[in-house]
C-alpha cells in the first residue's frame, strides 16, 4: 500500500521533472530537474530492493555526471533567444522523428509478451544483500563484459584528453622534485663586498 | 484521508511482549539502546529501513527553511540598489559574472566521472572478494591495470597539470 | 519502550511509530545543532590558545554564550539577495548544504544497535551525501551573479570532486578489511584491532587529509580564500543564509570526524577491553572530539595551499597512492587468506 503510494509518487515526479528538463527556459534549471529525475529513479530502485543500484545512481549520475553537465551549462553562454528560434525552425523535422519514435515504441509495446513465470521468480540472492550478490557475479561470471567496460573507460579517458587538452605556452610550473633537490651551491653565492665598489651583475668570469 | 486509509490496512503492529520490567532500563547504555530500538512499521523491510532517512531529510530541510524564514520575518528588510549590487571593488561590474571558463574544469570533471565509476566497480568487489576467489581478484587487477594505463597516459600528457 | 507504546495507543498503529521516529530524529538533530554551535566556540578558543590570545570571554562565563549571541545576531540581520541573482537557487543553495550536512547523521551508529536507519549500504549513503554536497556550493556560486562567488564556487567544486575520488578508494580499502557496507558491521570488524593501526595506517592519514579538502578547511580553504576571492562562494550571502553555509561547514567537519572514527578508529569500541565499562557512545564522542581538535590544530598551524599544489596533491599523490593501497591491501588479504567471508 505505502509501497505503491511511494511508487506513484516517485514515478509521477520523475515524469513531471523529465518534462521540465525539456521545457525549462533556463538550462541550469533543466539540469537541476534532471537531477530531480535521477533522485526519483533512485527512489524507484530502492522500492524494488535494489539498494546498490540506487546509491550508485546517486553517486555516479547525480554526484559526477550531473556536475559535469552543470559545469558545461553554467560556463557556456547559451543564447536563449536564438535557441528558441532554432527550435521553431527544426520543429517539423524534430516532430516527425518524435512521431516515428513514438510509433515504434507503441508497436514494441504491443508485441511485448511477459512470461507469466518471470513475475514469480524470486530474487536469487540466497539471503545476501544485493551488493554482495552483485559482487559475486560481476567479476567472475561476467568477466568479459566487465573487462570491456574497463576498456570503454580507457577510451573515454583518452578521448577526453585529446579533445579538451590545450597546453598553453609560457606558463610557470612548480617542479617539486627539482625544487627540493636543489643544493645550496646551485642557488646561493656568498660574496664579500668591498666597500665603495659593490658587486657587478655579471656572473663571475 | 490517506492516513485513515492506511490505518485500516496496517492494524497489526507489534512491539513484542511488554512486561513491567521492560519499562525500566537496566543502565544508561541499555536505556540509550532501547530508545533507538527499531520500531516496526508495516512496510517491506527495505522501505522501512529508508523511511527514517526520508523523514530525517524532511525535518532537516524544514529546520533550515525555518531558520531562513524566521530571519526574513524578524529582521528589518530595507533593500536599496547599492546594497543589492554584486560585490566589486568600488565600481559596478563591467560584464556578466558567468564568464567562460578554463576548459580544464571540464577535463577534471570528466576524469572524475571515470574514476568515480572505477570506485563504483570497486565497492561490490571489495565486499565480495572473500567469496569470488583468485579469479575475481585477478579480474579486478586486470581492470585496474587497463585504467592505470589511461592514468599514466594522462599524467604524461600533462592533463593533471594545473597552472 | 514505554514511549512508543504510549504513542501508538494515542495516535494509532501507523502514526504512533511515525511520531516516535520523528522524536528519535529530533533527538539526533538537536544535540547535533548544539555541537555545531559549540564547535565554532571551541574553534575560537583553541585557536586563541594557540595564538596566545584569550578568545571569546565577554558573553557568559568563559564566553560560553558566545555562539548563541552569534546566532541571534545573524538571525536579526537583513537577508540580502543581490540584483541579478537567481533568487530561488540563491536561497536554495544554503538550505541544501545544511540539510545534506545533517542528513548524513541518519545512518551513523552511535553505539551497538543505536542507529536511526541501519541500512545495508551505509557507507554508500555517506559517500553519496558527500558527493551531493558539492551542489550547494556550485549553485551558490552560480546563483549569486558575482564573479568572486562564481570563481570560488567553481574552484570548490573542482577541489571537492578531485578529493572525492581518493576518498572513495580509501573507503574501498576499509571495505576490503571489513567485508561489509554496513557501518555497524565495519565497527564490529575492528574488535580485533582498529583499522587505523596496521596495514591501513597510511589510508587513515590520507582519509583525514582528504576530509580537510572535502570540507574546504585549512590548508585547503581556497574556495573561501578571503585574501584573493573576498569570501568565495559565500561572498554575497548574509544573515541566516550565510549562517547555514557556515554551520554546514562545521557540521561537515563533525561528520568527517565521525566517519574517521567509524572507519578507522573503531567507532564506539573502547581502545582496550578493560575500559569497556565506559559506555560506547562516550568513546565515540571522544574520538570525534579528538579528530575535531586535529581539524582546529591544523587550521591554527598550516598556511594555505596554492591551487595548482592542491590539485597536484589530489590527482598525483593521493589518487595513485590510494589506488596502489587498494591493490596492496587486497593482495595481502588474498595472499594471507585473511579476507572476511561473510557471504554464503
Amino acid at each position: 500500500m505505502i509501497s505503491s503510494l511511494l511508487f506513484y509518487l516517485f514515478a509521477g515526479v520523475l515524469l513531471a521533472s523529465a518534462t521540465m528538463v525539456v521545457a525549462a527556459r533556463n538550462p541550469v534549471h533543466a539540469v537541476l530537474f534532471l537531477i530531480l529525475c535521477f533522485f526519483n529513479a533512485a527512489g524507484l530502485f530502492l522500492l524494488m530492493g535494489a539498494e546498490f543500484l540506487a546509491f550508485i545512481l546517486m553517486i555516479v549520475y547525480v554526484g559526477a555526471v550531473a556536475v559535469l553537465f552543470l559545469f558545461v551549462v553554467m560556463m557556456l553562454d547559451i543564447n536563449l533567444r536564438r535557441m528558441r528560434q532554432e527550435f521553431k525552425r527544426h520543429l517539423p523535422l524534430g516532430g516527425a522523428v518524435a512521431l516515428i519514435l513514438a510509433a515504434q515504441l507503441v508497436l514494441l509495446a504491443m508485441a511485448w509478451k511477459t512470461d507469466p513465470k518471470a513475475l514469480s521468480v524470486p530474487m536469487a540472492t540466497n539471503g545476501l544483500d544485493n551488493t554482495r550478490a552483485l559482487g559475486g557475479l560481476l567479476y567472475t561470471q561476467y568477466f568479459y563484459p566487465f573487462q570491456v567496460s574497463g576498456f570503454i573507460l580507457l577510451v573515454a579517458m583518452v578521448g577526453a584528453i585529446t579533445l579538451t587538452l590545450r597546453t598553453r605556452k609560457g606558463v610557470l610550473r612548480q617542479n617539486v622534485t627539482r625544487q627540493l633537490d636543489r643544493s645550496v651551491a646551485e642557488v646561493l653565492e656568498i660574496h664579500k663586498v668591498p666597500i665603495g665598489q659593490g658587486i657587478s651583475d655579471d656572473p663571475k668570469p | 484521508m490517506v492516513a485513515i486509509k492506511i490505518k485500516k490496512q496496517f492494524s497489526i503492529v507489534s512491539f513484542g511482549s511488554l512486561k513491567a520490567v521492560d519499562f525500566l532500563p537496566q543502565s544508561v547504555e541499555a536505556g540509550f539502546q532501547s530508545i533507538f530500538a527499531p520500531c516496526p512499521l508495516m512496510l517491506s523491510d527495505l522501505a522501512a529501513d529508508y523511511l527514517p532517512i526520508l523523514l530525517f531529510l524532511g525535518i532537516a530541510g524544514f529546520i533550515a527553511a525555518a531558520a531562513v524564514g524566521l530571519s526574513f520575518l524578524l529582521a528589518k528588510q530595507k533593500p536599496d540598489a547599492e546594497k543589492l549590487s554584486p560585490y566589486e571593488c568600488g565600481f559596478p561590474p563591467f560584464n556578466d559574472a558567468h564568464a567562460k571558463f578554463d576548459v580544464r574544469f571540464y577535463l577534471i570533471s570528466i576524469l572524475f566521472i571515470i574514476f568515480d565509476l572505477e570506485v563504483a566497480f570497486l565497492f561490490p568487489w571489495a565486499i565480495a572478494l572473500g567469496d569470488i576467489g583468485m579469479v575475481g581478484f585477478w579480474s579486478m587487477i586486470l581492470f585496474l591495470g587497463v585504467l592505470t594505463v589511461g592514468f599514466i597516459y594522462e599524467w604524461k600528457k600533462g592533463a593533471l597539470e594545473w597552472e | 519502550m514505554i514511549i512508543p507504546t504510549f504513542l501508538t495507543s494515542l495516535l494509532g498503529p501507523f502514526l504512533g511509530p511515525l511520531a516516535w521516529m520523528v522524536l528519535k530524529i529530533i533527538a539526533i538533530i538537536l544535540p547535533l545543532l548544539g555541537a555545531i554551535a559549540y564547535l565554532t566556540y571551541a574553534e575560537r578558543k583553541v585557536m586563541a590558545a594557540m595564538q596566545r590570545r584569550r578568545g571569546p570571554n565577554a558573553i557568559g562565563p568563559f564566553g560560553l554564550l558566545q555562539p548563541i549571541a552569534d546566532g541571534l545576531k545573524l538571525l536579526g540581520k537583513e537577508t540580502i539577495i543581490p540584483t541579478g541573482a537567481n533568487k530561488l537557487l540563491f536561497i536554495f543553495a544554503p538550505l541544501l548544504t545544511f540539510t545534506l550536512a545533517l542528513a548524513a547523521w541518519a545512518v551513523v551508529p552511535f553505539e551497538q544497535g543505536v542507529v536511526l536507519a541501519d541500512i545495508n549500504v551505509g557507507v554508500l549513503y555517506l559517500f553519496a551525501i558527500s558527493s551531493l554536497s558539492v551542489y550547494g556550493i556550485i549553485l551558490a556560486g552560480w546563483a549569486s551573479n558575482s564573479k568572486y562567488a562564481f570563481l570560488g564556487g567553481m574552484r570548490a567544486a573542482a577541489q571537492m570532486i578531485s578529493y572525492e575520488v581518493s576518498i572513495g578508494l580509501i573507503i574501498v580499502t576499509v571495505l576490503l578489511k571489513a567485508g561489509s557496507l554496513n557501518l555497524s558491521h565495519i565497527v564490529e570488524a575492528q574488535r580485533q584491532g582498529w583499522f587505523a593501526f596496521g596495514l591501513l595506517f597510511p589510508m587513515f592519514i590520507l582519509f583525514f587529509i582528504s576530509g580537510l579538502a572535502e570540507t574546504n578547511r585549512n590548508p585547503f580553504d581556497l574556495p573561501e580564500g578571503e585574501s584573493e576571492l573576498v569570501g568565495g562562494f559565500n561572498t554575497e550571502y548574509s544573515s541566516m543564509t550565510f549562517a547555514l553555509f557556515f554551520l554546514g561547514e562545521y557540521a561537515n567537519m563533525i561528520l568527517i570526524s565521525a566517519m574517521t572514527s567509524i572507519l578507522f578508529l573503531g567507532g564506539w569500541l573502547p581502545p582496550v577491553a578493560w575500559l569497556s565499562f565506559i559506555p560506547g557512545f562516550i568513546w565515540f564522542f571522544a574520538k570525534i572530539a579528538l579528530c575535531l581538535f586535529v581539524f582546529l590544530w591544523v587550521r591554527a598551524t598550516l598556511p594555505r595551499y596554492r591551487y595548482d599544489q592542491l590539485m597536484r596533491i589530489g590527482w598525483k599523490v593521493f589518487l595513485p597512492l590510494s589506488l596502489l593501497w587498494v591493490v596492496v591491501t587486497a593482495g595481502y588479504l588474498v595472499a594471507s587468506g585473511t579476507l572476511p567471508h561473510t557471504g554464503g
